[in-house]
Parts: structure tokens; C-alpha cells; sequence
């Protein structure tokens, strides 16, 4: 109570009492949001440790990816998972930073101003209509005919689906990053004699280099936890086998958890094939996890030094 | 000497510069850049044409019928009846729980919380949550709202309605708190201290003047984190919506949000992907066509919301 010569002036108890309860309200959504990531880990961890218990450690080091017949080879949906990443980082990398260089430092306002909305509904597309352009487009008409004997589900569709999904968000990030590098900077590159080229490259560029390498890394976490594309066109919906050729059919990380989530019904119950589902979840949620973590210091560094 | 600075002038001094050598690495390094973002932009041209010119034939055939019919295990009858109905009531479902909430945490990150270490987890841990990717939300529904409701709740037991619902709010809710915690940081300051001013307390100048303020905003961004909620297939595939054929039945009210089976516009596309019968393949893509004219509608809707409202203080 704040008292002054004899007189309350904490106000009316209804009032103060109703910010109390409204004070709390608000604390209790955000701590929502701390709840939510709780639970993520825990119920990835106390799952993920059952299935380890219910299998031989042998079953993790098979050829193979068929949860069905008690082989959970890792290295196999690590390898698929890898070879979709990279074929999808071949494709967004030059696209998405090409496309910031040139929104950031080439376009005139007006261009920018009418270009922006189209990335950023090209960044709205579900991932499932480019699952299904995939397996109707991209495979038939471009990996098929490139390549004779290439199976309609491969890993190289999915990489490509998965860049195309991948694109617009190193775009934006990468922009970001290059429009916050002061126009001064820019100005005495300009008054050196340097053109636009050299301005872009050896000026605003390296100035922005971490939101940059940011943007990479939030779209090579983005690649790998990205599951329509490939559970349609993939080809592991059944178990696949260790390969690195993008031309052969192979199973990822998220596709193995789509395949297992569509089969649930009749796998449920029967061995550790269903559980195998979360110790995937917990490794994927690993991994990109740490790959924010890493993308977050970046972009930290760039707000510091401007 | 002050009319020197002419077009014709700032040529001869770019011409005497350059020793009239033209740049063509320059150009070159110009025109890849111009590739890129035409490449990009190709990608979405050919995607929408191609989904259009098999899509839209279907449409046209088969008429309202498309939209009327049910699942079926024959591509003549089967339509997106059941995929559209599940995907607006789980729209319904994201907006009550994702929407307050999201706006909730966004308020008490702005206008209460303090700079501390707790805020700061706060903040960084709703980052890292915007990242997870979309299929590890359907674990957390599977375990919070298929198993562990399902013991409280007499329901479906591979899940619902509400379990599909309340798993999309999970997902969407950091969008929510990142995009209106932006609007209300957008506001100034001057605004807040003239209401304290005059003697509002903070909840008052919070209601009265921050979140009208802010409302073209977070309006903005729940309705693009909607449009995200009505697109996603993974977490859902986890969480009991069905593939495949099913009948809802007569279910009405609480049975068709707790004991029905449920499907949504993009599983009921996924299915009819997986599908051999090629007639399906079309049917797949007149169902994007329904849902990208619904998404374009939607995020249209909130781009013109924020050029028609949108105040630059």
C-alpha cells in the first residue's frame, strides 16, 4: 500500500486486483510456449529410450531400413537423408542467394516492391503440392528422361521438390542480412570507383556473411525435416536399402516416420517397428535443433555489428 | 556551374571512369542474378500451371459434385466433401486455441516481461520451436493429444478432431507470438506513456490503445499462421486423420469432434497421390486446386489487410 499524509494512493483494491489476474493470464501463455518445448523433449526421450530397450543393438547397424523385419539401419536413413539435403542445397543455395543479391542490391524499389510478394507466396506453397509435382513433373520429365533407367521414385526428385520448397526462406534470410549493411558502406565502395559487382561482392557480402551463412544453415535444417516431398516421391514407403545414388529409391528420416505414421494402424502393437518412430523423431528434433541453436549465433553476430 | 549535374554529363563522367570499356563480367554476374530469380519464380509458374491444367478439367466435369461427394474407393465418385469440412473445423479449432493464446504470449513478452535471463529462454526457446520441424509436432500430438487425452476423454483411440486441431495450434502457435509480438514492438512508445499519463494502469493501456494499435498486425499474422495450419500433412498423418476410405456418418456435434475419424484437404491429397489408378493422380491435383485458390484467397486477403491498415508511426 503507497500512503501519502494519511491518504491511500495505491487506487481502487478491484482495479489493482484485476491487473493482477489479467498480469498473470498473460504470464501463463507465455509459459505455454516453455511447456510446449518441454514436452517435445520429453515425450521424444522417454519413447526413443523404450524402443532402445526393446531391440538387439545389432538391428541399428543393418544394411537396410525395414522396421517391419527388425532391421533399423541408421546409416541408411542417414545417408537418404543426406543425399536429399544436398541435392535440395544444390538447387536452393545459388537460387535463394542469387535472388537475395539481386532483390537486395540490383532491383530499383518499384521492382522489389512487386517481386517480394511472389517469393513470399512461393514460401506459402504446402509442401504437399510439390510432393505431388514431384512424382507428376519433376521425376517423369526431368530426372526419367534425363537419366535412362532411373525408377520413378528417387532421391533426386525429392532433393529437387525439397530445394524448391527451400529457396524462398534462404532467399528472404540472406535479404535481410544484405539490406541491413549500411548504405554508407555501400556509397564509399561506389566512391572508390568500385561498380556494383565489386560493390556486392567484396563489400556487402562479406559484411553480411553471417546472416548469410545463417540463411544456409536455417534451409539446410528446413531440407532435412521437410517430409511430404519426400514420402511421396522418395520411393521408401515400404524399407529401403543403403544407398547414396540419388537415381535409386531410399528412405530419409522424415520419410520413415511418414511410412511408419501411414502403416500405423497395422503396425501398431506388433515389435518395436512403431516405437522406431520416435527414436527417429528424437534424432531429426537433435539435429535441427542444433542447427538453429548454430544459425541463431549468426544472426546474432550480424544485429551486433551494425 | 550548378547545372552541370545532367544526365548527359553524369555518361561522360561514367564513360571517362570506365574508359569506355563495357563490364561484361558485370553484365554477366547482372544477368545470373536476374536467372536465379526468374528460375524461382518459374518453378511456381509451371507448378501452377501444371496443377491448373490437370486440376481444373476434373473441376469443371464433375462440377459441385466435387465438392459434395465423400472419400471413395472409385475416382468417378470420390470428391473432397469429408477433406474440406475436416480442414475447416480444424481451422476453427487452430484459431480459438492458437490464436489467444499466441496473441497472450506475445503481450506478456512485449508489455510485461522484463529483460531477464527467463525472458530470454522465453524468446530463444519460441525461435527454436518456429524451427522444429512439422512431423515432430505429430509425435507431441500422438503422446499429449491422442494417448494422453484419450485417457481423460472417451474418444476415437487413433485420434480426432481435436487431437488433429489442437496438434496444428501447437505448430502454429510460435508463428503467432513471433509475428504479434513484431506488431506490438511496431507501436511506439509515446502512445503508452501518454495513457499512463493520465492515469490508465497497464492492462487498461494494454486493451485501450497498444492492441488496437498492433491489430492490422497480429491480424496479418494469425491469418498467414491459418493459412500455414491449413496446408500441413505431416503432423496430421500421426495424430489419426485417415487415408483412405472412411464414412462419417450421421456424427454430429461432440461425437463428430471426439469419435469420428477425420481427414483434411492435404492428407485426402497425399492418399489420392499414393494411389495407382491414374484417375486419382487428377483428382489430387483438382484438390490442390481447391486448396491453393482457398490459400491464395486467405494470404491475399491478409497482404491486403496490411497494405489497407498498416501505419507507419
Amino acid at each position: 500500500m503507497i500512503e501519502h499524509a494519511g491518504i491511500n494512493l495505491s487506487g481502487d483494491p478491484r482495479r489493482r486486483m484485476k491487473e493482477r489476474l489479467v498480469h498473470g493470464a498473460f504470464s501463463a501463455a507465455a509459459a505455454v510456449s516453455i511447456l510446449i518445448g518441454a514436452a517435445i523433449v520429453v515425450s521424444l526421450l522417454g519413447r526413443a529410450l523404450e524402443f532402445l530397450t526393446q531391440i538387439e543393438p545389432g538391428w541399428l547397424l543393418a544394411g537396410g531400413w525395414f522396421p517391419r523385419r527388425n532391421q533399423f539401419g541408421l546409416s541408411t536413413i542417414f545417408a537418404g537423408t543426406l543425399v536429399v539435403a544436398a541435392i535440395a542445397m544444390a538447387v536452393a543455395a545459388p537460387l535463394g542467394l542469387g535472388t537475395a543479391v539481386f532483390l537486395a542490391e540490383y532491383a530499383g524499389p518499384d521492382t522489389r516492391r512487386r517481386l517480394k510478394p511472389i517469393v513470399e507466396i512461393l514460401a506459402g506453397i504446402p509442401s504437399i503440392v510439390v510432393g505431388f509435382f514431384a512424382l507428376a513433373v519433376i521425376s517423369p520429365s526431368v530426372i526419367q528422361r534425363l537419366f535412362d533407367d532411373t525408377g520413378l521414385f528417387n532421391l533426386a526428385a525429392a532433393g529437387i521438390g525439397v530445394g524448391i520448397l527451400t529457396v524462398p526462406l534462404i532467399a528472404t534470410i540472406a535479404e535481410d542480412a544484405m539490406r541491413a549493411v549500411p548504405g554508407a558502406m555501400r556509397e564509399a565502395s561506389y566512391g572508390l570507383g568500385a561498380r556494383r559487382r565489386s560493390t556486392s561482392l567484396r563489400v556487402v557480402v562479406p559484411a553480411a556473411v553471417s546472416g548469410i551463412v545463417a540463411s544456409l544453415i536455417v534451409g539446410f535444417s528446413r531440407a532435412i525435416g521437410e517430409t511430404m516431398v519426400v514420402a511421396i516421391v522418395a520411393g521408401g514407403t515400404g524399407g529401403a536399402s543403403f544407398t547414396l545414388r540419388p537415381l535409386d529409391f531410399g528412405q530419409t528420416a522424415t520419410g520413415a516416420m511418414a511410412a511408419l505414421a501411414t502403416g500405423s494402424d497395422q503396425v501398431k502393437g506388433v515389435g518395436p517397428a512403431f516405437p522406431s518412430l520416435f527414436f527417429v523423431g528424437l534424432l531429426l528434433f537433435a539435429a535441427t535443433f542444433g542447427l538453429n541453436v548454430v544459425s541463431e549465433r549468426f544472426v546474432r553476430r550480424v544485429r551486433r555489428s551494425y | 556551374m550548378g547545372s552541370v549535374a545532367t544526365d548527359a554529363t553524369a555518361g561522360a563522367v561514367r564513360a571517362a571512369i570506365t574508359g569506355r570499356r563495357r563490364d561484361v563480367a558485370g553484365s554477366v554476374f547482372a544477368l545470373l542474378l536476374a536467372a536465379a530469380l526468374v528460375m524461382s519464380l518459374a518453378f511456381l509458374t509451371v507448378l501452377l500451371v501444371d496443377v491448373g491444367v490437370r486440376g481444373i478439367p476434373v473441376i469443371a466435369e464433375r462440377g459441385v459434385g466435387f465438392f459434395t461427394s465423400g472419400t471413395s474407393t472409385s475416382a468417378a465418385r470420390a470428391g473432397i466433401d469429408q477433406a474440406l469440412v475436416g480442414s475447416l473445423l480444424l481451422a476453427a479449432i487452430v484459431a480459438v486455441v492458437a490464436f489467444p493464446l499466441g496473441i497472450g504470449a506475445a503481450v506478456y513478452l512485449e508489455e510485461y516481461a522484463r529483460d531477464t535471463r527467463l525472458t530470454r529462454i522465453i524468446t530463444a526457446n519460441i525461435r527454436n520451436l518456429a524451427g522444429v520441424p512439422s512431423i515432430v509436432y505429430g509425435i507431441l500430438g500422438l503422446v499429449l493429444f491422442v494417448e494422453a487425452l484419450g485417457g481423460v476423454l472417451p474418444m476415437r483411440a487413433t485420434g480426432n478432431l481435436l487431437s488433429g486441431g489442437l496438434t496444428l495450434a501447437v505448430l502454429v502457435l510460435p508463428i503467432v507470438i513471433i509475428t504479434s509480438a513484431e506488431a506490438l514492438r511496431a507501436v511506439p512508445s509515446s502512445i503508452r506513456e501518454a495513457a499512463y499519463g493520465v492515469g490508465a494502469t497497464r492492462w487498461e493501456v494494454i486493451r485501450g490503445h497498444v492492441l488496437p494499435c498492433a491489430a492490422p498486425g497480429v491480424l496479418t499474422g494469425t491469418v498467414l499462421a491459418l493459412a500455414r495450419a491449413f496446408g500441413e500433412t505431416a503432423p496430421l498423418l500421426l495424430v489419426g486423420a485417415v487415408t483412405g476410405f472412411f464414412s462419417t456418418g450421421s456424427a454430429g456435434g461432440v461425437d463428430r469432434l471426439l469419435g469420428s475419424p477425420y481427414t483434411a484437404l492435404p492428407v485426402q491429397i497425399f492418399d489420392w497421390t499414393r494411389a495407382p489408378d491414374p484417375a486419382f493422380q487428377d483428382l489430387a491435383a483438382a484438390g490442390i486446386v481447391a486448396m491453393v485458390v482457398a490459400l491464395l484467397a486467405v494470404n491475399g486477403f491478409a497482404i491486403w489487410l496490411r497494405n489497407r491498415y498498416e501505419r507507419k508511426w
